[in-house]
C-alpha cells in the first residue's frame, strides 16, 4: 500500500514537472529564461485554452515562448512582453484576468452575491428576534407544576 | 397575495434567471472556444511575405483602396479543403478580392493542394515562420479576415468557411463597406 502510495506520488510529481518547453528553446541567461517562464505561466495557449503556454505542446505555444524569449533579449520590460501578446490575441489569453469594465461583474459579483445574502441574514433574524420574557402569572405557573408532577 | 409570501418565490425566480442565461451554453452552435479577435477595428498589421510560385511579395501595401479578404490556409489542413469550393465559387463570381496566406507550409505542397482543389487567391504570400499569422492573432487555420479600405480589419471568420457564412456573414459586410 505504501509502496503504491509512493509509486503515484512519484507518477504525479513527473506529470506536474513536464512542462513542454524544449531545451533548444531555452535562454541561456538564466536571469532572462526564469522571465521568460514566469511570463509563459501567465499566458493561456489558444490552441488548447486551458494550459499555459509554458505547459502547452502546441505548435502556436512553441512559436510563441519563442517569441516572448526573442522579444526580452532585445530589451523588453515582462508587461511590454505580455502587451505585444495581448495587443495581438485578446485579454483572454491572460490566466488571470485583468479588472476592466468586462471583467467587473466576474471580480464583483461574488461580493455582490455576499452583500445579498448578509441582507437578507440580517432581516430574517431582526425579525424573528424573539419578545422579552415576561414572568408567568399565578395561574400559568400552577399549570407548569402540575404539567411537571403528571411527566413524574 | 402578500409581500411576504412573494418573497419565497424570490429564489425560484432567481433559480429561472439563472437557468435562461445559463441555456444559452447550450444553444446549438454555441461554441466557447471561439475566440474575439483583438484586431477588429484596428489596422492591419503590416507584413511582407515571399510569394508561392516565385510570385511577386505579398505585403500589405497591395491593398490598396479596396476591399480584400486574407485567408490563411495550409496544404496540411484539413478543414481548408472543406471551405476550398467555396472560396472557389466567390472568386469565380467576382464577389470578393481574395489574397492568401501559406501558413507553415512546404511551398511545393502548398503547390500540390492548390492544383488539386483550386486557387481562389490573386496573390498567395509564403508565411513558413507563421509570425504574420502571430500579428494577426491567428490560432489556427482556416482564418479569414476581411480589410477595408483605409486598411483596417472589419471581420475576422474563425474555421472553415461555409455558405452559411458567405449569406449570412460576407454578403452583408460587402454591403456595409460599400462594395461597388
Amino acid at each position: 500500500m505504501t509502496r503504491a502510495l509512493a509509486a503515484a506520488a512519484i507518477l504525479l510529481g513527473i506529470a506536474h514537472a513536464a512542462f513542454a518547453v524544449e531545451p533548444s528553446e531555452m535562454l541561456a541567461n538564466p536571469t532572462l529564461e526564469a522571465r521568460a517562464e514566469a511570463i509563459g505561466k501567465q499566458l493561456r495557449c489558444v490552441v488548447c485554452q486551458n494550459e499555459t503556454i509554458e505547459e502547452s505542446g502546441a505548435d502556436l505555444a512553441h512559436d510563441l515562448r519563442v517569441l516572448i524569449r526573442e522579444r526580452l533579449t532585445s530589451g523588453d520590460t515582462d508587461a511590454q512582453a505580455i502587451k505585444y501578446v495581448t495587443d495581438r490575441y485578446g485579454t483572454f489569453v491572460l490566466l488571470k484576468p485583468p479588472v476592466e469594465p468586462a471583467t467587473y461583474l466576474l471580480w464583483f459579483s461574488p461580493f455582490a452575491i455576499l452583500a445579498v445574502g448578509a441582507a437578507g441574514a440580517w432581516f430574517y433574524l431582526r425579525r424573528r428576534k424573539a419578545p422579552p420574557d415576561e414572568p408567568l402569572d399565578l395561574n400559568q405557573r400552577r399549570r407548569l407544576e402540575r404539567l411537571l408532577l403528571d411527566d413524574q | 397575495m402578500s409581500w411576504r409570501r412573494a418573497a419565497y418565490l424570490l429564489p425560484l425566480i432567481a433559480f429561472v434567471a439563472l437557468a435562461i442565461y445559463l441555456s444559452h451554453g447550450l444553444a446549438p452552435g454555441y461554441n466557447p472556444e471561439l475566440l474575439p479577435s483583438a484586431l477588429i477595428d484596428k489596422p492591419a498589421p503590416s507584413f511582407d511575405l515571399a510569394g508561392l510560385k516565385g510570385e511577386a511579395r505579398l505585403t500589405n501595401r497591395a491593398f490598396a483602396d479596396e476591399i480584400v479578404f486574407v485567408n490563411f490556409f495550409a496544404s496540411w489542413c484539413v478543414p481548408c479543403r472543406e471551405e476550398s469550393p467555396v472560396l472557389m465559387d466567390l472568386s469565380r463570381r467576382n464577389v470578393i478580392v481574395l489574397y492568401g496566406v501559406d501558413y507553415k507550409d512546404k511551398p511545393a505542397d502548398a503547390e500540390k493542394f492548390l492544383q488539386q482543389y483550386g486557387d481562389p487567391y490573386r496573390r498567395i504570400g509564403v508565411d513558413e515562420s507563421g509570425r504574420t499569422a502571430i500579428d494577426f492573432g491567428v490560432y489556427g487555420v482556416p482564418e479569414t479576415y476581411a480589410i477595408d479600405r483605409t486598411g483596417r480589419i472589419r471581420w475576422r471568420h474563425v474555421g472553415p468557411l461555409t455558405s452559411d457564412v458567405v449569406t449570412k456573414e460576407i454578403l452583408p459586410l460587402l454591403q456595409e463597406l460599400g462594395a461597388s
